[in-house]
């Protein structure tokens, strides 16, 4: 099942004519085009300012990690299926494989990298280690940027709109449970620190 | 005397003998007596001088595919399929 | 909803003071804030990257294969095909946890002559980046010759089936076949007087079972980065179970020494047998050796599914005999598993699993390892176990009902315990599986009542045997007294700090003082795969015993220091002591540290038996008769984990493995069409739980030590997903009183078989 909290809608604005244009070329499957053609994209990831080129072909998760050494997201099924890839874009958990490196052009973006804070880790990653919410690892960056995004939209989430919430990350390894719990967890301590 | 287990689809050659017992220290003995006393077993449980890979013996216990695995006079040895694991 | 852990009262629990308890995991920062570096995410100074071309066919010959196009793209840097391997050895091996068949690894790496399933690998290119690698990929020519295909392993048992191999003779300890056939291998296990035991029973039961293909799923594609130097050394950073594994697979594969080989495992993002056997190491050295560049190759998920191991599908037969009195008297199983494309599948464990977890006086097992055209099958956990125990269980069920006994006391009654013979020969030492189900029974699950309709509860118990094999570890001791443990097990799942815990709690010291570190091929000796569950058993024993080595050595340098005999010193919980002397371990450590060489610890291990693990389920089911969907509403797993050694990753296993369980029993199942095409290659159609799938799995750790461990582990990561299918299986008869016999039992199955029950 798919989870209301991701979505993969282009960001709003992507509206530079070279982006346009290139989008006519993908219509017409002009490959020679976009393959020579780099497009240039300035964009916000995890606070900085950043500008990069790229084809009009590559997946935001593709430039994230090979074009800018973000390698926290992870490519688990390249089809928006598992969640591993999946970043914040403007705010919202999107599965960076599903989106155009192109649409991140004036969008700001969050990765793993940037949800520790000067040295601190954030409540959610402090829970997931204090709850054993992890087992080979490879799926926890996605798991960790969708709960943030959670319980900054929902701060006490029932556990069945956890589960709901968390539906589009896969776990082969935990079986859910202490993923679960641990979101609970960070839940109860964000909510302490408000108050 | 260890007791030597016979599979089944081996019993043919041991005459309908469902367990040996004979004196033997490792498992390359076991096999040579084995054979000694029954022309054709070695070939079916071996290629060349070694277990057939397909398969692992169980003395005592004890998985092993070492011909010099330690066969002592009290032991039960089985010739088992061999096993992975995931 | 709870996670207890049991300690029998046969057994005498030890105190310990890092054993049990729960630190935070040595790699977790890590892995929390993405900076775990995955083989994917490797990147080397002007790496090539890589693509496979592969087989649209389930059954081809292949005539001919043109590479020009492709070689002729500008960007392209090698291309590969089986012509590029060395001829292959016709040679068996037993790599540490089952064999393999070099010249079928070889055949399976890269097609030679024949693609056999749909996805084989045929080719493979490098290039300066992956659109022009896969562009490149699709320009190669194969000309192929397609043959009928066969899927179903009935079908390929068949005399006219579609044969895969003109050279296969079944392996059997019988007479040798002179004809070849699709069947690899038939087992065969007698126990006493199988129609005595039947003519003894007052309750016979014979049930047909059926279950589909799946994966281990882990989202973790496989990936490898290989740099083939012109000195002739090959480097591989590869996501794998076993790095030691993988460089003589190399090694055999590419006809070089070990010694010219290092394989560095990278983080492993999940493998459950299925990152044992190479797929793309060799295929990336052959391009990097080509190319004189470092080369990555990496699968997409499609290419997963469609070519690397799933685990079998298999087709049985179980009948069991009992008295009125709830006796087993005889059991006769008759098994065919799926070997994939290749022989050398999960039958042999299959077999011997299928009732061990009774006392079964007379008995029989066939089974038959059965190629055809899918992928060559591979382990996953428990490998063969979860087949079998779905028939043996469910026909227990069926037989505890038909004599109006408890299925928990029913299985209390029969189940194997020290000294119980198995069916294929060797008798128990001591074991687990009563305190397990006597556990279960007194669970706070099994004495709630269930209510309502459509609801129903099934119970479960299954068995895997978990194995010992090399290990090998060194301990550093550094300057400000803590410890460095360098290992070479594959961490898929926080060994590396139950193995430090080992260290830690043998020195007298804390977890978080050890600092644990997975090392390359070079960097410490031989150790076996992560696998058989036989990591914090066999590579636990080789950080104890290397902990023990650097006890030796500060007892001696310390006698020296305090001018006395080393067995003057008393050593207690870390604390060393001598007449007035008396130094925790990090005190004796910093001192010595000025005082003479540095202290390091080592030791190579063997263990050879097996741990013999048991597990147990309560489910309550609940069916939507109009859909077919069966919805979990409680799940209860007990385990014998010797002793857990850090509780919440024992939990862990006990969890994953259980809703893998609840996919294989529900859910994931390949679909072929009539051509042999896998048509749900994706992890939208290959349906795998979901958290919105599964409630909590409640766990209950029994603690039966393990006399062939000092601290008394057992392996607990596989056994856990050996229950589930049987246990649903049962609980969804008793919701809707029918028996299914056919996994999965998605909505579409179990809603036709609601409607057929119904005269629909």
């Amino acid at each position: 099942m798919s989870s209301p909290q991701h979505t993969n809608t282009p960001a709003q604005k992507h509206s530079s004519t070279r982006t346009l244009q290139h989008t006519t070329a993908l219509q017409r499957g002009n490959e020679e085009r976009f393959v020579t053609e780099k497009i240039h994209v300035s964009t916000t990831i995890n606070g900085e300012a950043v500008e990069f080129l790229c084809d009009a072909r590559q997946s935001l998760l593709e430039l994230l990690r090979d074009g800018l050494s973000l390698t926290g997201c992870k490519e688990g099924c390249n089809n928006g299926n598992c969640g591993a890839c999946t970043v914040m874009m403007n705010h919202l958990p999107v599965n960076s494989c599903c989106v155009l490196a192109v649409e991140a052009e004036d969008a700001e973006i969050e990765t793993v990298e940037g949800i520790a804070a000067q040295g601190q880790l954030h409540p959610v990653q402090q829970c997931f280690l204090q709850g054993a919410a992890l087992q080979c690892g490879i799926c926890t960056p996605g798991f960790i940027v969708t709960v943030k995004a959670l319980l900054e939209q929902n701060p006490h989430p029932t556990e069945q709109e956890i589960r709901f919430a968390l539906a589009g990350n896969l776990c082969r390894c935990t079986g859910y449970d202490k993923i679960i719990r641990s979101v609970q967890a960070a839940a109860e301590i964000l909510q302490e620190a408000k108050s | 005397m260890a007791t030597i287990f016979i599979p089944a689809p081996l019993q043919d050659l041991t005459g309908g003998l469902a367990e040996v017992e004979l004196e033997a220290v490792s498992l390359g003995e076991v096999i040579a007596r084995l054979e000694a006393r029954f022309p054709g077993i070695k070939d079916r449980l071996c290629d060349d001088d070694q277990l057939s890979p397909a398969l692992q013996a169980s003395i005592n216990h004890v998985m092993t595919r070492q011909m010099r695995a330690e066969v002592g006079p009290d032991s039960e040895v089985h010739f088992l399929p061999a096993i992975g694991g995931g | 909803m709870s996670n207890v852990i049991v300690q029998p009262s046969s057994t005498r629990p030890r105190k310990y003071n890092v054993i049990g308890t729960r630190p935070v995991r040595h790699d977790g920062v890590d892995k929390v804030t993405g900076k775990a570096i995955y083989a994917a995410d490797l990147s080397l100074p002007n790496m090539a990257q890589g693509a496979y071309l592969r087989s649209p066919h389930a059954h081809a010959r292949i005539i001919s294969i043109d590479t020009s196009q492709a070689e002729a793209m500008p960007g392209v840097l090698a291309v590969a095909t089986s012509a590029d391997l060395p001829d292959p050895w016709d040679k068996t091996e037993e790599l540490g946890e089952g064999c393999i068949n070099y010249a079928h690894l070889s055949g399976n790496v890269l097609a030679r002559k024949k693609a056999l399933y749909r996805g084989h690998a045929v080719a493979a290119v490098a290039a300066t980046d992956i659109h022009t690698a896969q562009q490149a990929a699709r320009q190669i020519k194969v000309e192929y010759e397609v043959l009928p295909a066969v899927t179903w392993v009935l079908d390929a048992m068949e005399e006219d089936a579609p044969l895969l191999h003109d050279n296969l003779f079944t392996q059997t300890l019988g007479e040798k076949p002179t004809k070849p056939s699709n069947i690899g291998q038939h087992i065969h296990f007698e126990q006493g007087d199988i129609e005595q035991g039947f003519a003894e029973a007052d309750v016979v039961i014979e049930r047909e079972y059926r279950t589909e293909t799946v994966h281990q799923g882990y989202i973790e594609p496989h990936a490898s980065v290989a740099l083939w130097n012109e000195d002739g050394r090959l480097k591989i950073w590869t996501a794998t179970q076993g790095s030691f594994t993988v460089r003589q697979q190399l090694a055999e594969l590419l006809k070089i020494p070990v010694s010219k080989i290092t394989v560095v495992p990278c983080e492993i993002g999940g493998g459950f047998g299925g990152k044992i056997a190479v797929y793309e190491p060799p295929v990336a050295a052959v391009l990097s050796r080509k190319c004189g560049r470092p080369v990555k190759l990496a699968m997409r998920r499609d290419e997963v599914f469609e070519g690397t191991g799933p685990t079998p599908g298999s087709f049985m037969r179980v009948k069991m005999g009992a008295t009125k009195e709830g006796r087993l008297t005889a059991a006769k199983a008759w098994l065919a598993y799926d070997a994939g494309a290749f022989p050398g599948g999960m039958i042999g464990p299959g077999s011997m699993c299928v009732f061990s977890c009774y006392d079964i006086p007379n008995a029989t097992v066939d089974g038959y390892d059965v190629v055809l055209n899918k992928p060559k099958t591979q382990a996953y956990r428990a490998p063969g176990a979860t087949q079998a125990a779905l028939a043996t269980e469910t026909v227990i069920d069926e037989i505890a009902v038909e004599l109006g006994i408890d299925p928990v006391d029913f299985r209390l009654q029969n189940a194997a315990k020290e000294g119980t013979r198995r069916v294929d020969g060797p008798t128990y030492p001591r074991i687990g599986l009563v305190e397990t189900l006597q556990a279960l029974k007194e669970s706070e699950h099994w004495n709630s009542p269930l209510e309502g309709p459509n609801r129903g509860r099934g119970v479960a118990c299954g068995f895997w045997f978990n194995a010992g094999l090399k290990s090998s570890a060194a301990a550093n001791v550094n300057d400000d007294g803590t410890v460095t443990l360098v290992e070479g097990s594959p961490d898929i799942g926080g060994t590396r700090t139950s193995l430090a815990m080992q260290l830690a709690e043998t020195l007298g010291i804390a977890a978080e003082e050890v600092h644990p570190q997975v090392v390359d091929t070079d960097s410490v000796g031989y150790t076996d795969v992560t696998g058989g569950s036989r990591v914090t058993f066999s590579t636990g024993l080789a950080a104890h015993k290397a902990a023990l080595d650097i006890q030796d050595q500060m007892i001696k340098r310390a006698a020296e220091l305090w001018e006395c005999q080393p067995d003057d010193i008393q050593v207690d919980a870390g604390t060393y002591g001598y007449n007035d002397h008396k130094q925790t371990f990090k005190e004796l450590a910093v001192e010595l540290s000025s005082t003479g060489e540095a202290i390091v610890g080592r030791a190579a291990v063997n263990p050879q038996g097996s741990t013999n693990a048991f597990s147990a389920n309560i489910v309550d089911v609940e069916v939507d008769p109009e859909t077919g969907k069966v919805k979990i509403l409680r799940f209860t797993t007990a385990q014998d984990a010797g002793k857990a050694i850090h509780p919440s990753y024992v939990e862990g296993q006990m969890q994953g493995g259980s809703v893998q369980g609840i996919g294989w029993a529900l859910n994931e199942e390949y679909f072929y069409d009539d051509r042999g095409a896998m048509k749900n290659a994706s992890f939208l159609d290959y349906r795998m739980p979901t958290s919105y799938d599964v409630p909590m799995i409640e766990t209950i750790i029994v603690e039966v030590p393990n006399p062939d461990h000092p601290f008394g582990v057992r392996g607990v990561g596989e056994v856990s997903i050996v229950p589930p299918p049987a246990a649903i299986t049962n609980a969804i008869h008793q919701a809707t009183g029918l028996r299914m016999h056919h996994l999965p039992i998605s909505p579409p199955r179990l809603h036709q078989a609601i409607a057929e029950r119904n005269g629909q």
